[in-house]
């Protein structure tokens, strides 16, 4: 198995250990992820509010340059925001003439041209359809055991193209979870928005959107997450939203793929748990159970 | 064709059913109902439509797109009236509008966004001096784990994309 990789933005920057858990967990599991040359941004929900063809062109773009390295090859993307942004593009230039006519014009100013573009796929589809939970049972040398951790999935991944999961209670997650042996505690925020670049705009409302989704986890060990938008609100505003709320909501919060890299075997540099913004003396602790070795 | 004019008749179908309001997360900020905000795009109340927070508020949840029981597009719809704000630098939007521009703008110039480089951007563009206070706690978690750094706007260089930009304009100017 082999899949074009496109980390995007976020991933080379402020949640650079999405991308290195990502990809230890591919390696470990012997499939090659090669990274699209000369990707450019996906243009994220700053494009759209500017013109709405620069969004699809830079979506455009992107998958002219995948479909140039293999055209069979899906396109695996780990954040939602790039995911749904290149998803979009495959989807509506294929029922609107019009744009397909313009991005070509477009990519024609640097010889590029999308024929028949390969799938794009998120992280989570590839992870529960194609490797699969009984895989990643199989694999699983330090079992999570005794770890309770509330799914979190957003919005971008889920909607609006409900590609592999139920758009408003998902479920993907749990198994793949379950196999890496930790527990999956039910709550109602999973598929809730965390308020995304209101954070930066509009604070006031998006601190009430993550305190609800902080209170609802209270009581697990860890939130899981599979997008950098959602990780960054989760876990950097944790002090200024605890004093708003009047009661501590500090939680560890760390992207699935940590959390698989560590049941598969990986220690923590391998997933970059030195990264994170988030995590709790009780999490930690849990860890050193596990024989992980925590950073400071 | 304006801008408005194309909103109108791809929101044509809505009938006020108010799913959109019931499904959005940020409507309790809102000034204007989505529900109400479609009418007033049907209506031709520029007026009121650009005197409203609604869409500037928006975090693209596509819960509404979703649910909507006409199939509309509606959180592309909001996205089209930031446009339409950004286009116009209206005042009332520019903490909005700016910050999406100055991300475009380190994107144009490098083909990827350097985090820094935006957010340095973006308080140029504002020029409020107390603005990037209420960035700072984020600020120094993240350079304190070495995830961003303080970037001084850099020319265009190796990835810009100056002619992509450039294209899409003359098209749309055209449109």
């Amino acid at each position: 198995m082999n899949y074009t990789y496109y980390p995007g933005c976020s991933l080379s920057g402020s949640a650079m250990e999405y991308d290195v858990s990502t990809r230890a967990v591919f390696e470990r599991l012997g499939i090659t992820l090669t990274e699209i040359d000369d990707w450019n941004c996906c243009g994220a929900t700053a494009a759209e509010a500017v013109s709405s063809l620069l969004g699809s062109a830079l979506g455009a773009r992107n998958l002219a340059l995948a479909e140039s390295m293999d055209p069979s090859s899906d396109i695996l993307v780990p954040c939602s925001a790039c995911y749904l942004n290149l998803k979009k593009v495959e989807m509506e230039r294929r029922e609107d003439p019009e744009l397909a006519k313009n991005l070509d014009t477009i990519l024609g100013e640097e010889d590029l041209a999308i024929n028949n573009p390969p799938r794009v796929r998120h992280l989570l589809d590839v992870l529960v359809n194609d490797i699969t939970a009984d895989t990643l049972l199989q694999k699983t040398t330090r079992p999570l055991t005794g770890l309770r951790v509330v799914p979190y999935y957003g919005c971008q991944c889920l909607r609006p193209y409900a590609v592999f999961d139920d758009p408003e209670a998902p479920t993907s997650m749990d198994g793949l979870l379950r196999a890496c042996g930790a527990e999956v505690v039910e709550w109602e925020m999973g598929a809730r928005c965390c308020g995304a670049s209101n954070m930066s705009t509009k604070p006031e409302t998006a601190k009430k959107l993550v305190q609800k989704i902080l209170m609802d986890a209270r009581g697990a060990d860890a939130i899981a997450t599979v997008c950098p938008m959602c990780q960054l609100n989760l876990e950097g505003f944790q002090k200024a939203i605890s004093r708003d709320a009047g009661t501590d909501l500090s939680i560890s919060v760390l992207y699935l793929p940590q959390l698989i890299g560590l049941a598969l075997g990986l220690d923590q540099g391998e997933v970059k748990l030195d990264k994170n913004l988030a995590l709790m003396p009780g999490f930690m602790e849990k860890l050193l159970g596990f024989d992980i070795v925590i950073p400071h | 064709m304006d801008e408005l004019l194309q909103l109108k008749t791809m929101l044509n179908p809505c009938i006020q059913c108010g799913t959109c309001t019931a499904s959005c997360p940020n409507e309790v900020d809102m000034d204007l109902v989505p529900r109400k905000l479609w009418r007033m795009v049907l209506m031709d109340r520029h007026e009121a439509i650009f005197d409203s927070r609604t869409f500037i508020l928006c975090s693209s949840c596509y819960l509404c797109t979703l649910r909507c029981p006409r199939g509309l597009p509606l959180t592309a719809a909001m996205a089209r009236l930031k446009a339409i704000a950004a286009k116009r630098d209206l005042a009332k939007y520019r903490k909005s509008t700016r910050f999406y521009k100055s991300f475009m703008e380190s994107v144009r110039r490098h083909g990827r966004v350097r985090e820094g480089e935006f957010m340095g951007l973006y308080f140029l563009a504002m020029k409020n001096p107390l603005l990037p206070l209420s960035f700072a706690s984020l600020g120094i978690q993240l350079m304190k784990k070495n995830k961003v750094a303080f970037e001084l706007p850099a020319k265009p260089g190796i990835g810009n994309l100056d002619r992509l930009f450039k294209k899409v304009a003359e098209i749309e100017e055209a449109l």
